[in-house]
């Protein structure tokens, strides 16, 4: 906004999309301070919350799934995959990190919307703020994660580190692209957040988070197993598996095939395909925004 | 003289909708789009208005008229069906105090929000942070929560940050009665000098006496339409009579 030189006519209310949230970097910042600041205010525990929260959610899976399931390998149980808890935080957290952000994003336009009817400017600021937030919130998680693989001994080389890298990217782009898409769509239609958490509860488990790829795979077949695959939450995680629970492992576990070769770029391709689709019906709805709220 | 604002003939429709979900948009699809899903009513008809840089124009009309619409046309916030509006160099609205503002944060942290909200660089909010401060006379209290203000307080604040955002344009909605006498004539005071330093204003108030002291020109709407456009003294006497 701030680009604009006095000397011609331009028409206001139209933005150029995501290219404006680089040019208000200020704003976003502060966006995301303040979403920072509020989120636990009154609150004893504060920013704990974020490791509270997770941590209850890991105990109940790792006992329910890892212990009476019997996902978990022990001496009786030899089938079982080796450090279950490694390999179900590691999923939890980039999911817990997926649902957040797209559960906010989703919400973040009709949330703000006293301030969409008064005043211009680029709204897509308010989901891309959301998944900013939700990747401050990951941090802590990331840190107990990586407590959790030392002491299971963790020795990453660089390339697994980048998978990290890789896989989180994937999923930020894949939450900020459905932000947009269904932050735009609630303004209309209220159904759109219900959809949302719909969504979220189908994500955790349309992914290996809980159980084994392998599982997958033996179930459906090669050609329903690369339907799965295509998931770029699913190809999120399984790199968050190769980053921090597969150097854990002896190493004769499994990783799915052609993970790097096909599945990362495949990934990479679907959630900026996503992106773009959020953008341009985002862009398609926001001139009714301040009406419609 | 070059134009600040063209508005060239925009209408507007509403709709009134009756559906807030997808369920009885879809019943509405299956029985053949039968009846209307929404009613629609016309909040702008066709209206043009050129204003000039450094002019001071007065939006004038009953409840309903059509003036804030017309304002959020101008801002950008709202987009016109039909025509077009332009407009040149920064517009910053004054419209509605304090939207931006977060109860939670604190004076200072609301200072920084709102004029970046405005459109304010980090470096424009640090050099002016000091007057706006000292502007809304809220003193030791910028570290407070702004939950704890009075509504003067808050109103005066919020004021103080949008006069010190220096747009080309200002767009006023009804917030000139800002706080107590004292304080309302000082914001009438920077009113008038921002219009002296030759800023195009935009002015929607019912305070009719205020607005022919600050505004020259007086534009009446009706209904969406244009009524009278002149001096803002015949504007006032139209709208009275």
């Amino acid at each position: 906004m701030s680009a604009i030189s006095p000397s011609e006519l331009t028409t206001p209310g139209l933005g150029s999309g995501l290219r404006d949230v680089r040019q208000s970097s200020f704003l976003l910042k502060l966006l995301v301070r303040k979403e920072l600041k509020v989120r636990y205010r009154g609150s004893v525990l504060g920013l704990l919350w974020s490791y509270v929260k997770p941590g209850v959610q890991f105990v109940v899976f790792y006992v329910a799934l890892g212990v009476f399931l019997g996902l978990e390998r022990s001496p009786r149980n030899p089938d079982g995959l080796a450090n279950y808890a490694v390999y179900l935080f590691s999923g939890i957290v980039l999911i817990n990190f997926f649902s957040e952000a797209l559960g906010n994003a989703a919400r973040s336009i009709v949330n703000n919307g006293n301030l969409i009817k008064k005043i211009y400017l680029p709204r897509e600021l308010f989901p891309v703020a959301s998944v900013w937030v939700s990747a401050v919130h990951f941090f802590p998680q990331l840190v107990v994660l990586v407590a959790g693989c030392i002491i299971a001994g963790w020795q990453p080389n660089f390339f697994q580190l980048l998978a990290a890298v890789a896989g989180f990217l994937i999923v930020g782009l894949l939450a900020t692209g459905l932000g947009l898409l269904f932050g735009a769509a609630n303004v209309y239609f209220r159904d759109s957040e219900n959809l949302v958490d719909m969504l979220l509860m189908v994500a955790t488990w349309a992914s290996p988070v809980m159980y084994a790829w392998t599982m997958v795979q033996e179930k459906l077949g090669p050609g329903w197993f690369a339907v799965y695959q295509a998931n770029p939450i699913t190809i999120g995680v399984e790199l968050f598996h190769y980053a921090f629970w597969f150097p854990t492992t002896d190493g004769s576990a499994a990783m799915p095939p052609d993970l790097f070769s096909v599945w990362l770029p495949v990934g990479l391709a679907v959630s900026l395909a996503v992106v773009t689709l959020g953008q341009f019906t985002f862009r398609r709805l926001e001139g009714r925004f301040a009406q419609e709220l | 003289m070059v134009n600040a604002i063209e508005v060239s003939n925009i209408s507007k429709q509403f709709v009134l909708r009756h559906t807030r979900s997808i369920k009885e948009a879809v019943v509405w699809l299956v029985k053949g789009r039968k009846g209307d899903l929404s009613e629609k009513f016309h909040a702008l008809k066709n209206v043009t208005v050129e204003i000039k840089t450094g002019e001071t124009v007065a939006l004038l009309g009953l409840n309903g008229s059509g003036k804030s619409t017309l304002l959020k046309h101008i801002s950008g916030v709202m987009l016109p069906d039909t025509g077009s509006v332009k407009t040149r160099g920064r517009v910053a609205g004054l419209i509605e105090v304090g939207a931006g503002f977060h109860p939670d944060l604190s004076g200072r942290d609301n200072v920084f929000l709102n004029g970046a909200i405005l459109g304010m660089t980090e470096q424009q909010v640090k050099d002016r942070f000091d007057d706006i401060v000292e502007f809304s006379e809220i003193g030791q209290f910028i570290d407070t929560e702004v939950k704890f203000y009075s509504s003067g307080m808050y109103l005066r604040l919020a004021f103080s940050v949008a006069v010190h955002t220096d747009p080309e344009v200002f767009l006023i909605d009804e917030i000139l009665a800002v706080g107590d006498e004292p304080f309302q004539r000082k914001c009438i005071d920077k009113i008038q000098e921002l219009a002296r330093d030759g800023k195009t204003l935009v002015v929607v108030s019912h305070d009719l006496d205020l607005v022919s002291r600050i505004c020259e020109r007086g534009i009446l709407l009706e209904h969406g339409n244009v009524k009278f456009d002149g001096s803002i003294h015949e504007a006032v006497a139209l709208l009275r009579s």
